[in-house]
């Protein structure tokens, strides 16, 4: 055991775990963030992605000792304390969930796509988002959203309402 | 709809984390406990004034605070088939009340409050339609005597609507003014309640957002593997790769020792793979310190009485038997055989092969257990389960550890998806039997590799089928040997095909006979169970019988169909056909069918019928040179009569479509000496976005009972994209999943 300095979502905490012990479970069982799942425990479901230094990284195979010194962000920290991200609110008004286990994992892939790439194309969604699973089959919705979080996100409102509009009229 | 304020959504999910209940206000659980079953029996016991005089308990499910807080009870758990949203929705309308007053609840567990509390087969929306129309409607009558009372106007010409009662002149109020009034007044006589017409909604049919958005998009605990209790260990628990076999020994002595466990121990089982196996369960301070300590088991197991089960001998025995008909005739109709003699008549014979599949539910089998010891043997046992059925588990617990039934508390919480898994109870009696032993709340969560290889999988199995057409090239003669599986001589779920499966019932001669091997795999049911396997082979085959004919697929479907007709009147599980030709009609329409393809591009139709729901879907794909599939669009036609939630049905078909794209194209579980082969998703691929085609969804509405969505869009997907690579390649796909047949996606 050694103790390790795990920086969340803006907080520091020092944790007396194993190094090798993943993120996942660290943020899970030990400071109680549940908003990152467990789908697979090796990388291939995307449902544990987190932010690393602001690139999407699955905690289930990224260990505490690895993590160490690094800024993370997961799923609780992604709005800015008294906002939602846009991604968030995107798949809140667009009823992406089903179950919605995997979606957090979703946002965060998401959200770190949009921080690199304003205004992704079908083709960056797809390329971004292809490590997550949704088994729900969600993804239409989570394309829909995420277009629909970058217009947002661009401060054009009156489009995102339209883009809003026309994403619901193509479904109907 | 705006339910969500951002600049209070930190507090807000602090309040949701720490009542688990209820957003913008609370009232007291107290006031329902012991509350009607149904209206009409004890409902009167429940209506009951809130003690300031303020607000009001109209019924069970309703609660009315002064501020005009609408508190409705969501009875039963969801798993992403929406009902949490759903059934609210239809209280709400028929109470006359703005969605936007509406804050949903999870009811406790306690069926003799509100009623059955499981959900599967898609039949949730029908069973509770009546129940939920006229929980709202008792409601708003009570408020509009209410509203009568303390305007002195006649309630006759009073409504409620807008979360109001209103007259024609204009005066109102408010639905928070008269619930204190409104609980004390007569209950209504549920048969007389009068409900609203389609054209008279204003929450149904609309699109409403899902309830528990927000607290999906922040990751606040929603799951059963979200919760966290005091002094809470964590489990795991190590099975037999070979499905039921027992242990000689095991290295336990040498786990304990191992950093962050507890406590590891060999339980003994029934050899029942329902209930409980022989196993080691692991007891530590993390997840990841159990999963770790697992890998050092060293278990020597008996597996004398083991599965032996193979694939592969299964899949060479349902072989050796094409061509045949099976000894056991379940279907004789009219004379096939003269049918297939007569030489002015085409036949065609065909042999379809699908494998066993696993659910994969994203959130694995979990459940956190409280064994309490009590003094004079008054034990208690609670339970936070994402369950289909959450209430089971009491009367089973009752029985397994004789614990008195009122002594066991269930907490449903929802489910990371189920598909017809979490019907099954044997990770509860895990749960429980682990947290007895070490005396402490104890959450059992299963590995990805205990989820997928202890599954009750989707059976697996082989259809010998032959039909034959006359010179009109009209279908006249439809025939089966169905090659199923039965443990214990019981069919599993779902291998059966029964004789009022599509065109039997259609046709003057018809034949079905099965052989069932025994196996002891276990197999449960997995979404629209049965018919996501029979939909693949019936229509494709059909398809093959259009093709031989000469004929245009939707032709030769609406002539099989023939008159529109319901083949039991007023039984909505039975096959309309003309909802039947409707549905297939409007699917043609809005895919353009018959239109010219390019080369390597071809449509592909298939209609189903189950869940009292009728199908259409058309795929639209195109497959290059090396085989590789792009499922271009799938146009659906649904006819499941009025829809509840427009967001949350059009979700519900458009995940159905993916989920049976995803299936078919490349999942397939195989097990040799009763081992499942497959581990984790390396093995067994689902569907990623890239490949998810966009879905053209179309409802027809109607005043038929509505029904659920949850399973019914699936079973055409397989046939239609089935149909679709034929008329884009010439290639018959008569076996899933598509990469055993070469194609990739």
């Amino acid at each position: 055991m050694a103790q390790f300095e795990l920086e969340v979502n803006g907080e520091t905490h020092r944790l007396d775990v194993p190094g090798e012990m993943p993120v996942l479970w660290a943020l899970r069982d030990v400071l109680g963030l549940i908003g990152t799942k467990f789908g697979c425990g090796i990388a291939q479901c995307g449902a544990c992605t987190v932010h690393l230094d602001g690139v999407a990284a699955r905690a289930c195979v990224l260990s505490v000792a690895g993590a160490a010194g690094k800024a993370i962000t997961t799923i609780e920290g992604l709005g800015n304390g008294t906002r939602l991200h846009p991604v968030q609110r995107a798949w809140i008004d667009l009823d992406v969930a089903q179950c919605g286990y995997c979606q957090s994992g979703q946002i965060m892939s998401a959200a770190a796509l949009l921080a690199d790439n304003p205004a992704p194309t079908d083709a960056d969604i797809d390329a971004a988002m292809v490590g997550n699973y949704c088994r729900c089959g969600t993804y239409n919705r989570i394309r829909a959203a995420i277009h629909s979080a970058a217009v947002q996100m661009s401060g054009d409102e009156a489009s995102a309402g339209l883009f809003y509009d026309a994403a619901r009229e193509v479904r109907t | 709809m705006s339910r969500v304020h951002d600049e209070t959504f930190r507090a807000l999910q602090a309040d949701v984390a720490e009542l688990g209940m209820n957003r913008r206000g609370f009232f007291k659980l107290a006031a329902v406990v012991g509350g009607g079953l149904v209206l009409g029996t004890r409902l009167t016991t429940a209506a009951e004034t809130d003690a300031d005089g303020s607000g009001g308990q109209l019924n069970t499910f309703v609660h009315i605070a002064s501020d005009g807080t609408i508190t409705i009870y969501a009875p039963r758990p969801e798993m992403g088939q929406g009902i949490k949203t759903a059934l609210p929705m239809i209280i709400a309308e028929e109470l006359g009340a703005r969605w936007e007053d509406v804050n949903v609840v999870t009811a406790p567990v306690d069926s003799a409050s509100f009623g059955g509390q499981g959900a599967g087969g898609s039949t949730t929306i029908p069973r509770e339609w009546n129940r939920m129309r006229q929980l709202g409607a008792s409601a708003r009558e009570m408020l509009i005597d209410a509203g009568a009372t303390v305007m002195e106007l006649p309630r006759d010409e009073l409504v409620a609507a807008d979360s109001t009662v209103r007259h024609g002149s204009g005066r109102f109020m408010t639905f928070g003014q008269l619930a204190g009034l409104a609980a004390k007044q007569s209950v209504p006589d549920p048969d007389g309640l009068v409900f609203k017409s389609r054209d008279e909604y204003t929450i149904l049919g609309k699109s409403m957002t899902g309830v528990d958005n927000l607290e999906i998009a922040t990751g606040a605990a929603l799951f059963g593997i979200d919760t966290r209790l005091p002094n809470m260990l964590y489990a795991a628990y190590q099975k037999c790769p070979a499905i039921g076999g027992r242990i000689r020994s095991a290295n336990v002595e040498e786990i304990k020792t191992l950093p962050g466990v507890v406590d590891a121990f060999v339980l003994r089982g029934n050899d029942d793979p329902r209930q409980l196996l022989d196993g080691v369960a692991v007891v530590g301070t993390s997840t990841w310190a159990v999963f770790e300590a697992r890998k050092r088991l060293q278990i020597e197991w008996d597996e004398r009485r083991a599965s032996k089960d193979s694939w592969a001998q299964i899949k060479a025995r349902a072989e050796s038997l094409y061509g045949q008909r099976g000894r056991d005739v379940t279907l004789d109709k009219g004379n096939v055989d003269d049918v297939f003699r007569d030489n002015k008549n085409t036949t065609l014979a065909a042999f379809y092969e699908y494998p066993f599949v696993a659910h994969l539910c994203m959130e694995p089998m979990n459940c956190t257990a409280h064994y309490r010891r009590g003094e004079r043997s008054k034990d208690s046992i609670e339970l936070w389960l994402p369950h289909q059925f959450p209430g089971s588990s009491i009367p089973l617990l009752s029985r397994e550890f004789n614990v008195a039934e009122e002594r066991i508390t269930v907490h449903q919480t929802r489910m990371g998806g189920s598909f017809g898994r979490r019907v099954f109870s044997e990770y509860v009696l895990e749960a429980v039997t682990i947290s007895e032993r070490v005396n402490a709340p104890v959450k059992l969560t299963w590995s990805r590799e205990d989820d997928m290889r202890h599954d009750f999988f989707r059976v697996g199995g082989f259809q010998s089928i032959k039909g034959a057409v006359d010179p009109s090239g009209k279908l006249v003669a439809f025939e089966n040997h169905f090659v199923g599986m039965q443990t214990g001589g019981r069919p599993v779920s779902g291998s059966s095909f029964g004789p009022k499966q599509f065109p039997l019932q259609n046709l003057d001669d018809g034949f079905v006979s099965r052989t069932m091997f025994g196996i002891n795999t276990p197999c449960g049911p997995w979404r629209a169970p049965g018919s996501n396997t029979n939909a693949f082979v019936v229509q494709s085959f059909l398809s093959e019988m259009a093709h031989v004919a000469g004929r245009d697929y939707v032709e030769f479907l609406l002539e099989i169909l023939g008159e529109p007709r319901w083949f039991e009147p007023a039984n909505v599980q039975s096959l309309n056909t003309g909802r039947a030709a409707d549905v297939i009609r409007l699917a043609a329409e809005k895919s353009g069918w018959g239109r010219e393809m390019p080369v390597g591009s071809g449509l592909g139709l298939a209609f189903y019928f189950c869940h009292a729901a009728h199908v259409a879907e058309v795929a639209e794909v195109s497959v290059d040179a090396n085989k590789k599939l792009t499922v271009h669009r799938v146009t659906a036609a649904v006819d499941v009569g009025p829809i509840v939630n427009m967001s949350g049905a059009l979700s519900q078909v458009e995940g159905s479509i993916i989920d049976g794209l995803s299936t078919m194209v490349g999942q397939k579980i195989t097990m040799e000496e009763g081992r499942v082969q497959q581990t984790n998703f390396h093995q067994y691929p689902v569907l990623r976005m890239p490949a998810a085609p966009p879905v053209d969804v179309h409802f027809i509405q109607s005043d038929y009972t509505p029904t659920g969505l949850g399973e019914p869009a699936l079973p055409p997907l397989a046939p239609a994209v089935g149909n679709a690579i034929f008329a884009a390649t010439g290639e018959r796909v008569r076996k899933m999943p598509l990469t055993e047949l070469g194609f990739s996606v």
